[in-house]
């Protein structure tokens, strides 16, 4: 493969080099955040975070870790830079993202810091791309201030029924409300629209809750706009983990497996919306 | 009124529903005694359907005690309650459909798999009864064909295709696109003939010819196509509606389609045809006035038929109103050509949703006589009666 004849020169130039044999399991993970153009990345020696946020009360991680990478050097102990997600996407589907076996774009993102564009080295069948996009000064990612000591109600559900579910919420409602409790009606789903009240009801021994822990009924609304986003993410994963904690603060978690069967996470934090809660 | 569907029984309840959508944008529930009935309208009064559940439909039915309830809503609310129609044969174990006359609301609780339950509480307004008066049984027309028949010759007409003319004669049936007559040269003309054995059934009693909306149809297309009933055809005269329906041992669906009617121009060749009886001069003043549909927007009412309802004699070759057919008819009706284009200056002269809605509705009467319980609300905009002043 092309990109693995770069000289080791050349490398000593980059504060983080990161190869893919697929793009597609870079590319997949992101598409899942993608609700918004500019994303923040976080390169740890751990692997790389992709964050994207929404008017200060939505945030978006995906996770893709070291191992994933068939290479991950980084040489510092934190990497930072914000791009364009939608142009990073544009650029790791050049090929035009043909679905035919064994044929996939290799990647090779490399960073030399502060300043410095990132680099794209992309190859498919011996044909070699390179595209250069400009980095900014990354922004301070908002800290949700969610763990797992406030965590008041969380449940695991497998996402093939909360697909369903999520693919037919009523869009005239303005908020979603989510009700966990340890008595009725367990797990629920609110939608407030212009014909009438939905709920979907998820109860604590179904063969779709992997785990159930709510310690206490809790009733809070989310704004639908802020969550829609979020079905990419389900619709791409096998699990996910609802977790709200005492201010009503909501943490979805998926679980996404890639091409290869990696895992790899991708987590929502939405504050709840200032509305009194009802009901 | 509280009432549980199982099994295969919530898609075809599903199904009934979506095809109701295709007629009118609104449901109207009610709760008989004999059964569910549900039924849509179209706006401009010219298409209604009803589909009646009876009470072995359910695995429980009950009504509400002592009152008639009925109450209407946006059928797009109850298609959300049904949304996935392919999933629902797997995933719903039963619906159960419950009304709380206090808070105006009409719950759907569909029990799926796994446990999840999905509440739909949707709300309701009261509405006046929504009856469409005919009797398909005194139809001299009668036939009844597998769904796919229907289904495959109406693929052969594109989906925009608004009105369709079915014309019999004791062997064969006869499809065609209708196309107003300032059309027919820039207009492709589709025809399709099928004999009367490929029907299970066909009686014919008069060689009629009617036009109608084929849109409207196409919903009932759907519902018997998947549920794999029977489909009957039941027509008259120009101008009466043509019914289709479909019926088991537990539902009943009708679809009722006004047609155009005749047009008056035609009755000084009543001579002509003499093998039928000419009917009565207005046939309509003939029915009994209250048991008419209730359309709002009867205001319109002074269409062509305000003077001439059907009244032109039903000949045997009464197909010769379609002015689409003047090159068609030739073969078979020649003598009446000359009549043909008489009438095509009345017919294409007003949008055919007029004539539809005025003599479908019985809406000749001025309003005040019509049923004293329906309110007359504002005209409907299709309904615009100067159009009719070849009258």
């Amino acid at each position: 493969m092309p990109l693995s004849t770069q000289s080791q020169a050349d490398d000593e130039q980059y504060v983080l080099v990161a190869s893919m044999d697929n793009a597609r399991n870079l590319s997949n993970i992101l598409k899942a955040i993608t609700f918004k153009d500019q994303a923040i990345f976080s390169a740890t020696p751990n692997g790389l975070k992709v964050t994207v946020e929404d008017s200060k009360c939505l945030q978006a991680n995906a996770f893709i870790q070291a191992e994933i990478f068939q290479e991950f050097t980084i040489k510092e102990d934190l990497v930072g830079f914000q791009v364009n997600l939608t142009v990073l996407l544009d650029c790791l589907s050049i090929f035009g993202g043909s679905t035919v076996p064994g044929v996939s774009t290799a990647l090779r993102m490399c960073y030399k810091g502060y300043g410095y564009p990132l680099t794209l080295f992309l190859e498919e069948g011996g044909v070699v791309t390179v595209c250069k996009i400009n980095t900014q000064e990354p922004e301070e990612p908002i800290d949700f201030e969610f763990c797992s000591n406030n965590v008041t109600n969380k449940v695991i559900l497998l996402s093939e029924s909360l697909k369903e579910a999520f693919s037919e919420l009523d869009m005239t409602s303005e908020v979603l409300q989510i009700t966990m409790s340890p008595s009725q009606p367990y797990f629920r789903l609110s939608t407030f629209g212009n014909s009438g009240n939905a709920h979907y009801d998820y109860p604590k021994d179904s063969e779709m809750m992997e785990l159930f822990k709510c310690t206490k009924t809790q009733t809070n609304r989310y704004k639908m706009s802020l969550l829609k986003p979020s079905t990419k993410a389900l619709a791409l994963s096998c699990k996910v983990s609802v977790r709200t904690d005492i201010r009503g603060f909501l943490s979805l978690q998926y679980l996404v497996r890639n091409d290869d069967g990696q895992i790899c996470f991708v987590e929502y934090y939405c504050c709840p919306d200032e509305e009194v809660e009802e009901e | 009124m509280d009432c549980v569907v199982t099994g295969g029984n919530v898609k075809v309840l599903a199904k009934a529903i979506h095809s109701l959508s295709r007629i009118g944008d609104e449901l109207y529930v009610e709760p008989q005694d004999d059964g569910l009935a549900l039924r849509s309208v179209n706006s401009s009064r010219s298409a209604y359907a009803c589909f009646l559940f009876a009470p072995l439909f359910f695995s429980r039915y009950t009504v509400p005690g002592g009152h008639t309830f009925r109450c209407k809503m946006a059928i797009k609310s109850v298609q959300a309650v049904f949304r996935s129609l392919a999933s629902l044969e797997k995933t719903v174990e039963k619906c159960h459909i419950e009304l709380d006359e206090q808070k105006n609301r009409l719950t759907f609780t569909l029990h799926c798999k796994h446990g999840l339950l999905k509440t739909h509480n949707l709300s309701f307004q009261d509405s006046e009864s929504l009856q469409a008066v005919f009797d398909k049984d005194s139809y001299a027309n009668v036939f009844r064909s597998h769904p796919r028949l229907l289904v495959d010759t109406v693929v052969h007409f594109p989906p925009s295709l608004e009105e369709v003319t079915v014309s019999v004669s004791d062997e064969r049936m006869w499809v065609r696109n209708h196309v107003e007559e300032e059309d027919q040269s820039k207009a492709m003309l589709t025809e399709l003939c099928l004999a009367s054995d490929e029907f299970d059934h066909f009686a014919v009693q008069t060689h009629n010819s009617v036009t109608f909306c084929l849109k409207e149809l196409r919903g009932l297309l759907v519902f018997a196509e998947s549920t794999g009933l029977p489909i009957s055809m039941y027509f008259d005269e120009p101008g009466s509606p043509v019914v289709l329906s479909v019926t088991d041992s537990v539902l009943e669906g009708n679809f009722v389609l006004a047609t155009l009617s005749d047009d008056p121009n035609k009755r000084k060749n009543n001579s002509r045809r003499a093998h039928t009886p000419p009917p009565p001069p207005d046939d309509f003043m003939n029915d009994d006035i209250d048991a008419y549909l209730i359309a709002m927007d009867t205001s319109i009412a002074p269409g062509p038929s305000a003077t001439g309802p059907p009244t032109t004699p039903l000949a045997a070759s009464t197909c010769s109103k379609q002015p689409a057919a003047a090159n068609h008819r030739t073969r078979l009706y020649s003598e009446e050509e000359e009549e043909e284009e008489e009438e095509e200056t009345a017919d294409s002269a007003g949008p055919p949703n007029k004539k539809f809605c005025s003599l479908f509705f019985g809406s000749v009467l001025p309003p005040s006589s019509q049923m004293t319980t329906q309110p007359v609300t504002s005209q409907e905009v299709l309904a615009s009666d100067s159009e009719d002043d070849e009258q």
